[in-house]
């Protein structure tokens, strides 16, 4: 009887969990989708909570306790801004949580499990959840600027790594054939744990949406080898839907950067390698004043705003959206052109925009954007770089060759905000900014864009 | 680990992966970042498994790995789910936008 309760609330559970992400095809349907997962989630806890192996309950109630003070305090005040942070601390979590059961099990069974197969599903989720919560760690501390967020590389690395990763997968092995040890399972999770932070290492900057995905796809995965330890088919299943949906992202994300999964993990772009290709840029960038924009913005019939990770960092979405208002209420029509890996998760930028409430209406994919710039009369590059860097159409020399870029070089005029003068994360040149059509505007994003606001009030 | 329960949790992820193939891939760009929170707090499902290893008093190292556990899963599902929710209230249609 008791089995059904629980099998019967882990089925409902799975059931919610799929409804609750089809809902995610669109935003109206999006909010009820996750009430219904979070009810499925719900039911599934109620039926766990009766399993005939619980003898005490003091350890679960203060671990929900705790977690649900943690979790609530992080949804609440957490800011947009700091999403991809709160992502890579959630796969941490995760993963961690993952690897923690893993462990245990292994140690229950003093490293005698029921089979090989059990041993390899164990040997999976622990490997995947150690290497998992160290890169996570160190994505997190990346995005978060307590270290240099661009590629640290070293000669040998990938040699180096490649061993280091042979040596784990041969314990993993090893104990499958020969199950038992102690010490040998635990040098492996503990070789699985520097195994995450060299991966991530190398790679940094513009490549984050990359290893944000990657690393939601492990994440989901580890949970899935949970699932295929403890025969529990709900974590089977939503570790499966995490572990895809994060795996698709990623194979997005490198198409929109035309490059393949090996060549981001293992190319650290943006070192110095890649510096010498592109060539001196001839001629000089020319720029605007500010009073200048405001009237050609103020007279415009189109204007589109492309936004980078420079938006995030100067926190300027809330300007932004009040240009836009001031522009509008003068008849101009506005439009927002997000790229793909604009920022540093999927979706970042739209997140940000619809928080300063911009309507989802507004926001606009590559391929829909990409014609209407010969009809825009100007395009506001806000710390963007990478993104709308013409050589990936024009350069086939270029690193970035073949890259999906946003064609604001069409539109009738580019301004171009930007923090200083220096290259973008990529260390590449740039000629939009070289080009006779753009104008530069240095400064800070949000004071720019607010000093904009006025001057086109009075234009 | 039976050969029957191997072969039906293939069963399960194999149709899981395909699923979730069909489900994601209709998901807009727009709504990425909600997705990856989202499917983060589903996966956070792992909870069950972590509670039953902190109740169950198999050995003080499972009891104290399970509770860390228990708190790891449950900051990723309330934290996971609040900010899903706070997230997509912000998407808004143009015409709701325009009474704020």
């Amino acid at each position: 009887m008791q089995t059904y309760f629980i099998e019967l609330s882990y089925l409902l559970a799975s059931i919610f969990f799929i409804l609750g992400l089809k809902g995610m095809s669109h935003p109206e349907t999006a909010k009820r989708g996750m009430h219904l997962a979070e009810f499925g989630m719900l039911m599934a806890i109620i039926g766990t909570l009766v399993h005939h192996e619980i003898v005490t309950y003091t350890w679960i109630l203060a671990g929900l306790a705790v977690g649900s003070v943690v979790g609530l305090a992080m949804g609440l005040w957490v800011p947009m801004t700091a999403m991809p942070q709160r992502t890579a601390l959630s796969h941490a979590f995760g993963a961690f949580a993952a690897a923690l059961v893993g462990i245990s099990e292994f140690y229950r069974y003093g490293g005698h499990l029921e089979g090989r197969i059990m041993m390899s599903a164990l040997g999976f989720e622990v490997m995947l959840g150690a290497l998992t919560t160290t890169g996570s760690l160190l994505a997190f501390a990346k995005l978060q600027g307590l270290v240099r967020g661009t590629p640290m590389t070293y000669k040998g690395q990938n040699i180096f790594n490649m061993a280091l990763l042979a040596v784990t997968i041969g314990i993993f092995v090893y104990l499958i054939v020969v199950p038992g040890s102690m010490p040998l399972f635990f040098t492996m999770v503990g070789l699985a744990f520097v195994f995450g932070l060299l991966l991530v290492m190398p790679i940094g900057s513009a490549d984050m949406p990359v290893v944000m995905s990657l690393l939601n796809s492990y994440a989901g995965l580890a949970s899935a080898a949970t699932g295929f330890v403890l025969s529990n088919k709900v974590l089977i299943i939503a570790g499966t839907l995490d572990g895809f949906s994060g795996f698709i992202l990623s194979i997005l994300m490198c198409r929109a950067m035309n490059r393949s999964m090996t060549n981001v993990l293992f190319g650290a772009f943006g070192s110095a390698a890649t510096a010498a290709a592109g060539g001196e840029q001839q001629g000089s960038m020319r720029e605007v004043g500010l009073e200048d924009i405001a009237t050609q913005l103020a007279y415009a019939n189109k204007v589109v705003f492309v936004p980078g990770y420079g938006l995030a960092t100067a926190q300027a979405q809330h300007a932004v959206r009040e240009l836009a208002d001031v522009l509008e209420k003068r008849g101009v029509t506005v439009k927002y052109g997000i790229h793909p890996v604009a920022g540093r998760m999927p979706g970042h930028m739209n997140v940000l925009l619809a928080e300063a409430n911009v309507p989802y209406s507004s926001l606009y994919e590559l391929e829909q954007i990409n014609p209407e710039f010969s009809s825009t009369d100007v395009a506001v590059v806000i710390g963007a770089n990478d993104v709308v860097n013409p050589d990936a159409r024009d350069n086939p020399g270029s690193p970035i060759a073949g890259m999906p870029i946003l064609e604001v070089d069409r539109s009738k005029s580019v301004v171009v905000l930007k923090r200083g003068q220096g290259k973008g994360f990529s260390g590449l040149e740039n000629p939009l900014f070289f080009k006779p059509v753009t104008g530069m505007l240095y400064g800070d994003a949000k004071d720019t864009l607010t000093r904009l606001v006025q001057a086109v009030q009075h234009a | 680990m039976s050969a029957e329960t191997l072969i039906s949790a293939l069963y399960v992820f194999a149709l899981a992966a395909f699923l979730g193939y069909q489900v994601i891939s209709r998901v807009p760009p727009l709504l990425h970042t909600p997705l990856m929170s989202a499917t983060n707090a589903i996966s956070g499902i792992s909870l069950v498994g972590s509670i039953v290893t902190a109740g169950a008093r198999y050995n003080t190292v499972s009891t104290i790995l399970g509770f860390i556990a228990v708190v790891c899963s449950t900051t990723n599902v309330v934290g996971g789910f609040v900010i899903t929710d706070r997230m997509l209230k912000m998407f808004k249609r143009k015409e709701l936008v325009k009474k704020d």
